[in-house]
């Protein structure tokens, strides 16, 4: 049933952000730390797990989660209407800069990564 | 009475209304996209179009929540807020195959790693040329240079304020933008031409809408290999950013 797929991602969700927050005490931090990224892990393992099994998830199960990831753009949409867009704005050359310079920046690292790529390829042929 | 009666529902019916109101961006937004032939900005403009919306909702406010502070729009606030954020952002991680990740192989991986740390360590070192030296503060935009996700991830997750999270998502809806601009542009300089390129692509820029569309505008058959690696940036970036990123930041401008 849906409620299953929305269930099992809020279990990933509370398992996530409890070894999360677990991390951010003992960082002395107040906050749940890596939590969402750690939550990601354990629905691809637990995704991967039941499929290696040959027991992936019923469809309707299936429908549950993609609803939810569906959901994920306009809920987006709706955290940038409530920011302090304002705020932002009179410091914004920091957004422009940082964003701007990162982009830039990594795509002239794509070459040089793809290199290593090919080298491998070429490797692998070689061996064969 | 009429105005009455529709204040007094927006008001009882917050989230609904957050929903409805939030579609009719999307629509509006994904319309836009269409008649410049460019669909798949549809989300990036939704996101500045809600952006704008927040910056006049704070100027007639004159308070720190975006539309949210306006009584009829409060439901954005709920729609908006970090649990529903967070819950969709796991989802999104169902599909993912492992077998696919080692499909990406070495430059996959290695594309990654380099793409968060190098979008990371660029955001927090201009975040520090302009002033910020509050490692949270450093940290959040380091995230937004990341993804406009991974911005309020780590933001929220360090508590850092409304007005420097607004920030990191401005700075990743810039570079999902920009990545969408200038991607056509840059093909032919980076080789930008075959499977392997864009899976390294993918890894590096990592902004998912901002890889799709820019491929798209490139070559279209390049579009799954980049959006492959890409779908695992974010995560990877939610993950390390609050964390190893937030204690290496706090270890040096602490």
């Amino acid at each position: 049933m849906e409620i299953y797929g929305l269930g099992i991602v809020a279990l990933c969700m509370f398992l996530g952000s409890f070894l999360g927050n677990a991390l951010g005490k003992l960082l002395g931090i107040s906050g749940n730390v890596g939590g969402v990224g750690m939550a990601m892990l354990f629905l691809v393992l637990l995704t991967n797990y039941y499929e290696g099994k040959g027991k992936a998830f019923s469809e309707r199960t299936q429908k549950g989660i993609l609803l939810l990831s569906s959901l994920y753009i306009p809920i987006i949409v709706a955290m940038a209407a409530r920011q302090n867009v304002v705020a932002a704005f009179e410091g914004g050359v920091v957004a422009f800069a940082a964003g701007g310079v990162a982009t830039v920046g990594s795509m002239f690292l794509v070459p040089l990564i793809a290199k290593l790529g090919s080298d491998e390829e070429n490797k692998e042929e070689k061996n064969n | 009475m009429i105005t009455e009666i529709i204040t007094g529902l927006f008001t009882k019916y917050a989230l609904v209304g957050a929903i409805g109101i939030v579609a009719l961006i999307m629509i509006i937004s994904y319309g836009l996209a269409g008649t410049i032939g460019q669909r798949r900005m549809g989300s990036a403009i939704a996101i500045v179009i809600a952006l704008t919306l927040a910056y006049f909702a704070g100027k007639y406010t004159g308070k720190t929540h975006g539309m949210a502070d306006i009584p009829i729009f409060a439901g954005m606030g709920l729609l908006g807020g970090s649990m529903l954020r967070d819950y969709a952002i796991i989802s999104t991680a169902f599909g993912v195959k492992i077998d696919n990740l080692k499909k990406a192989g070495l430059p996959g991986t290695v594309s990654l790693l380099l793409g968060v740390t190098f979008s990371f360590v660029v955001g927090s070192i201009i975040a520090v040329l302009l002033g910020y030296n509050n490692p949270v503060d450093i940290a959040t935009i380091g995230g937004g240079a990341v993804t406009f996700i991974v911005g309020p991830v780590t933001g929220s997750a360090l508590g850092a304020s409304s007005e420097v999270i607004a920030l990191s998502i401005a700075a990743g809806v810039v570079k999902s933008v920009l990545t969408m601009i200038i991607t056509p542009i840059i093909a032919p300089i980076i080789k930008l031409n075959n499977p392997t390129t864009a899976m390294v692509y993918g890894g590096l820029i990592g902004t998912t809408s901002g890889v799709a569309g820019g491929l798209a505008a490139t070559n279209e058959k390049l579009i799954p290999y980049g959006a492959m690696t890409a779908t695992f940036y974010t995560g990877l970036g939610s993950l390390l950013c609050p964390s190893i990123g937030f204690i290496i930041v706090r270890a040096i401008f602490g």
